[in-house]
């Protein structure tokens, strides 16, 4: 047997490493995807004051440091018993939606982008930003800037910091807008709004209207029929902020819909003794393994699962997309791993509707932005859609709001179990009787788990470079066989 | 470097949140003058340079290396190791190389501790065969490794020899570019400095300042503060009087105490001395037994309030754990 | 707790001004110190900064003492009351950090009260040597062999440097 290790040396709640092992016959016999990495928040936090818990979480990722914000501010709401006030609440969805607009766009622009619009069978050293440029013109790349520099721009004005925003609390916000700069959030909103609309126009005629690209999408190594799982508002539409977690089946049938607090009753996870990142999987399903289908737990929370499990979008042109999403690729639920990229664009034209919405509300500069909570803590747990999957924070206290007991189901940990599966589905088409092409292989295995967007590499795709695959066979010994790299 | 052949940059990063390198990339546009006076020859994330091709290059052929992140499992000290060796410049960049930031908090705990509860104790983890995260694991198809998980977190300084400190959690966009202006113009600091400013946050606060005399402490969730004093005042436990300056006073202004994400000011090795210090002169009150009702009431977590950011490198580095495996 | 033959490593910090007398004293009187208080005379109590206590302990210390003029007595006027507010932290945050609070003293001392200083230095010392070592470095000094996990971490590498791709 071999072993081909791919060490992608990129984050995922750090670093992440893939190993793939062949049979005697030279066909993959399986995939491990190992995080090397454990920092512990779950214990270190204990004996903290909760309030703390928007700062200390943002440090779990200083990509979605927001997400981690927010969740933890909504779980202070719940552990105090305190209903903020409904200003406080359309500012933190103000405040969310800018960030998902922002964090989309480079993802997009980043990850997937140099994939399709420059294409996957280009030379490496072009398949980044810079080839996108060649491709499509300069304007893009001060298009892409444009839409970052605002964003991280408005994150700061709000939340104090670009990075690690310091601003939630039990009960609100600890400061409003005001008018000046209602104005300019409003004016950078609708600037948004044409650049996701640019987005998806520019994904429609160089991904859409290529029958190559569309053929990679539809195609049979992309596809994993798991559960979907993402929030939804009252009308079950998507919705990032709040709402009730809906997951549906790989029949497109509602499994379950539930509260943030219930998350213990559907949710458990695996622990595996050569991977530090857990394995979530559906509690009532049950775990079979690493294995799709209705009668696995595996489920997936990434744009494309939150698509799948809501009804529609809250926006009116978000909607639009939405629906021509299910007619182009056969209704619901669409389980090619690929059009994750499509269903992220159309998230983002939600992202900036919403914050052009927000902006406008006339209440939005008031400064009904926070009560003091007046019950004693107890316990509380809050959500919110990270980008890369629903985020759960789950705090116990005792009465003074001292820490007893934290839980984290973080966004990219839901993914941990279908990342791995797509990778194995990619290996398995690509690798057969022992013989790799190694070009193709390399990418291709890189676009499965990219599409979860896993918190690799991420924003710092924009400089010139490629995410640092390397593929080691190896024999049953650990002898290296043969090593291929993208350079 | 004027004239002379562009100079090779590597950035790295080991238990960090990845927040360090969103922050460069906040240099907006100027990360393309980086780009024209240095080649970057490693940089995980966004270069493609692997490990071994560094390990193949000659000692000190880097000049300078921006490393962010602490010192967790053994790949980060290897990789922290390979990279002082190959460096001429060695930077702890961000808050976790400096002083181990938030994840340092780890110190308050245990290697065990953390395993039993993430492992065996979280409620949502279903685990009724006892199994952990190994070294190494047999599986069907072979052997996987995993590095191993130290006990204590440890900054950079604590590893291997550093020659700057960039202070911050993230540093913010400007002081990156100050730092980087001063590399390439050759106007650094003696080694071992921190390259920032050398007051404290309070000197860029707008809020007003009278003397500050707290007879109460209050949780941020117990008070609203008005708009215009300064928070410490208003009984907030704001670490600006103790941590450097350099972000603008920017979580002061929008309401909130700062929380010391820049680490102490200059010349100050313990970020929580200081605050001690700084918080005994602010405390109202000669009584012992006030004192004492003072701290404990409206601190609740000394540890974490003083030391949020700095735990790892204070002097005392860890708390004492009763159980600690061997 | 108490080690057989466990001589205490002290770091006694000294106001100058009430701790002037009690030195005199101790060459005359019958009063010993013991010889492992290592004595720091500081120009006033409140020049004591928590981070060298902090330090002392790190450094090896067993126990820590500061000797100060009582309250009121201060020759910078009220430093001592910041000695004494410094001191009520430390030790909270000392317990928080697993070292018993009874580690740091704080005395108050005249200068015509030489004898009790001594004896309360002698008095530290010996409940010191009841709570044994404190051997803080070893707090941090990791178990694990990590020199061998370096070693597989390099041969790893190396083995994957001998191929060509
Ligand atoms: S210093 Fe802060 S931003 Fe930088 S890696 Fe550490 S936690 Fe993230
Ligand atoms: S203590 Fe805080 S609020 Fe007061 S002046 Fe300093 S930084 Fe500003
Ligand atoms: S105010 Fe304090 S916590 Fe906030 S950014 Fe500045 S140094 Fe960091
Ligand atoms: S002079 Fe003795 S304590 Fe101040």
């Amino acid at each position: 047997m071999k072993r081909i290790s791919i060490d992608p040396i990129t984050r995922l709640e750090g670093h992440g490493k893939i190993d793939i092992f062949l049979n005697d016959e030279g066909d993959v016999a399986n995939v491990y995807l190992q995080i090397p990495e454990l920092r512990g928040f779950e214990q270190f936090c204990v004996g903290r004051p909760a309030e703390d818990m928007p700062n200390l979480t943002n440090r779990i990722c200083g990509v979605c440091p927001e997400a981690h914000h927010m969740a933890a501010t909504k779980a202070l709401d719940a552990l105090f018993h305190v209903d903020p006030p409904p200003l406080a609440k359309k500012l933190r969805e103000l405040f969310y939606s800018i960030f998902y607009a922002t964090d989309h766009t480079t993802h997009f622009y980043a990850l997937a982008g140099p994939d399709f619009v420059v294409g996957p069978t280009a030379p490496p050293a072009e398949r980044n930003i810079l080839g996108i440029v060649k491709k499509v013109g300069l304007d893009i790349a001060g298009k892409v800037l444009k839409m970052r520099r605002d964003g991280h721009h408005l994150i700061e004005m709000i939340g104090g910091r670009k990075v690690h925003p310091n601003w939630g609390l039990p009960g609100g916000v600890s400061h409003g807008i005001d008018e000046e700069q209602r104005k300019e959030i409003l004016q950078l909103g609708r600037d948004a709004v044409d650049f996701a609309k640019f987005s998806l126009q520019l994904f429609d005629d160089l991904v859409l209207k290529n029958t190559d690209y569309l053929n990679l999408i539809t195609g049979d190594v992309y596809v994993h029929r798991t559960y979907n799982m993402g929030t939804v508002d009252e009308n079950n539409h998507v919705n990032f902020y709040d709402g009730l977690i809906r997951v549906t089946g790989p029949d497109g049938k509602e499994h379950a819909t539930y509260p943030a607090a219930d998350y213990r009753q559907y949710i458990a996870e695996r622990v595996e003794p050569w991977s530090y990142l857990k394995f979530p999987y559906l509690k009532k399903v049950g775990w079979k393994g690493f294995v799709d289908g209705v009668d696995s737990g595996v489920y997936k929370a990434t744009p494309l699962a939150r698509l799948n499990a809501a009804d529609g979008m809250a926006t009116p042109l978000a909607q639009v997309e939405y629906e021509r999403f299910f007619d182009t690729l056969g209704g619901k639920p669409v389980d090619h791993t690929l059009a994750t990229h499509w269903a992220r664009l159309i998230e983002l034209l939600y992202a900036a509707e919403r914050w052009v919405e927000l902006a406008s509300d006339p209440e939005i500069t008031g400064k009904e932005y926070r009560v003091l909570p007046t019950e004693t803590p107890t316990e509380g747990a809050g959500s919110v859609e990270a980008p890369r999957g629903t985020l759960t924070h789950h705090y116990q206290t005792d009465e003074r709001g001292i820490l007893t007991k934290v839980n984290l189901v973080v966004g990219t940990t839901n993914n941990n179990a279908p990342i791995s599966m797509s990778v194995k589905r990619a290996a398995q088409a690509l690798i057969r009787k022992g013989k790799v092409v190694s070009e193709g292989l390399l990418n291709m295995v890189e676009m499965a788990f990219r599409a979860y967007d896993p918190c690799f590499g991420c924003a710092t795709h924009s400089l010139p470079g490629q995410m640092p695959l390397e593929v080691t066979l190896r024999d049953p010994q650990g002898r290296v066989v043969q090593r291929f790299s993208q350079t | 470097m004027n004239g002379e052949p562009k100079g090779k940059l590597a950035l790295y990063w080991a238990a960090s949140c990845g927040g360090c390198e969103i922050a460069v990339l906040a240099i907006n546009e100027r990360i393309l003058d980086v780009d024209a006076l240095f080649d970057i020859v490693f940089w995980p994330v966004a270069v493609d340079a692997k490990v071994h091709d560094v390990e193949k290059m000659a000692d000190g052929s880097i000049d300078v290396c921006l490393f962010n992140g602490g010192i967790r499992t053994s790949e980060q000290e290897y990789m922290a190791r390979l990279l002082r060796k190959k460096s001429k410049v060695l930077v702890a960049f961000g808050s976790c190389a400096h002083e181990g930031c938030i994840p340092g908090l780890a110190n308050s705990t245990s290697r065990r501790r953390i395993f039993e509860t993430v492992y065996h104790e979280t409620p949502s983890t279903e685990n009724t065969d006892h199994v952990e995260p190994q070294p190494s694991t047999a599986v069907p198809e072979g052997t996987l490794h995993l590095p191993v998980f130290y006990d204590t977190l440890r900054t950079l300084d604590q590893t291997v020899k550093v020659d700057y400190y960039l202070p911050g959690c993230p540093p913010e966009a400007d002081r990156i570019w100050d730092a980087i202006t001063a590399i390439v113009e050759n106007n650094l600091p003696p080694p071992g400095s921190v390259i920032g400013a050398e007051t404290t946050v309070c000197q860029e606060c707008p809020r007003k300042r009278n003397e500050k005399k707290v007879k109460k402490f209050y949780r941020t969730w117990e008070i609203i503060p008005d708009e215009e004093t300064c928070l410490l005042e208003q009984g907030l436990l704001c670490c600006g009087i103790a941590t450097r300056a350099g972000c603008g006073a920017r979580c002061p202004q929008v309401g909130s105490p700062c929380i010391g994400c820049y680490g102490p000011n200059e010349g100050i090795h313990d970020h929580g001395a200081r605050m001690m210090a700084a918080l005994a002169s602010t405390i109202d009150s000669n009584d012992p037994e006030e004192i004492d009702r003072i701290i404990r009431d409206g601190i609740p977590d000394p540890v974490g309030s003083f030391y949020r950011f700095g735990l790892a490198a204070s002097h005392l580095r860890r708390k004492k754990e009763a159980m600690i495996e061997t | 707790m108490s080690e057989n033959g466990f001589k205490p490593r002290i770091v006694a910090f000294l106001c100058n001004w009430c701790s002037y007398t009690a030195s005199d004293l101790a060459g005359t009187s019958r009063v010993k110190y013991s010889p492992r208080v290592r004595m720091i005379r500081v120009m006033c109590s409140g020049r004591v900064d928590p981070s060298f206590v902090l330090k002392a302990f790190a450094l090896g210390a067993d126990g820590v003492l500061i000797a100060g003029c009582h309250p009121g007595d201060c020759h910078y006027i009220e430093q001592n009351y910041k000695t004494m507010r410094r001191h009520a932290m430390l030790r909270y945050f000392l317990e928080q950090m697993g070292i018993q609070p009874e580690r740091l003293r704080l005395v108050w001392a005249s200068a015509a009260e030489g004898q009790y200083l001594a004896e309360s230095i002698d008095q530290f010392v010996a409940d010191v040597q009841k709570l044994g070592p404190l051997r803080w470095s070893g707090v941090w000094e990791d178990p694990w062999r990590r020199e061998d996990a370096f070693d597989e971490i390099a041969a790893e590498h190396a083995e994957a440097m001998e191929v060509q791709a």
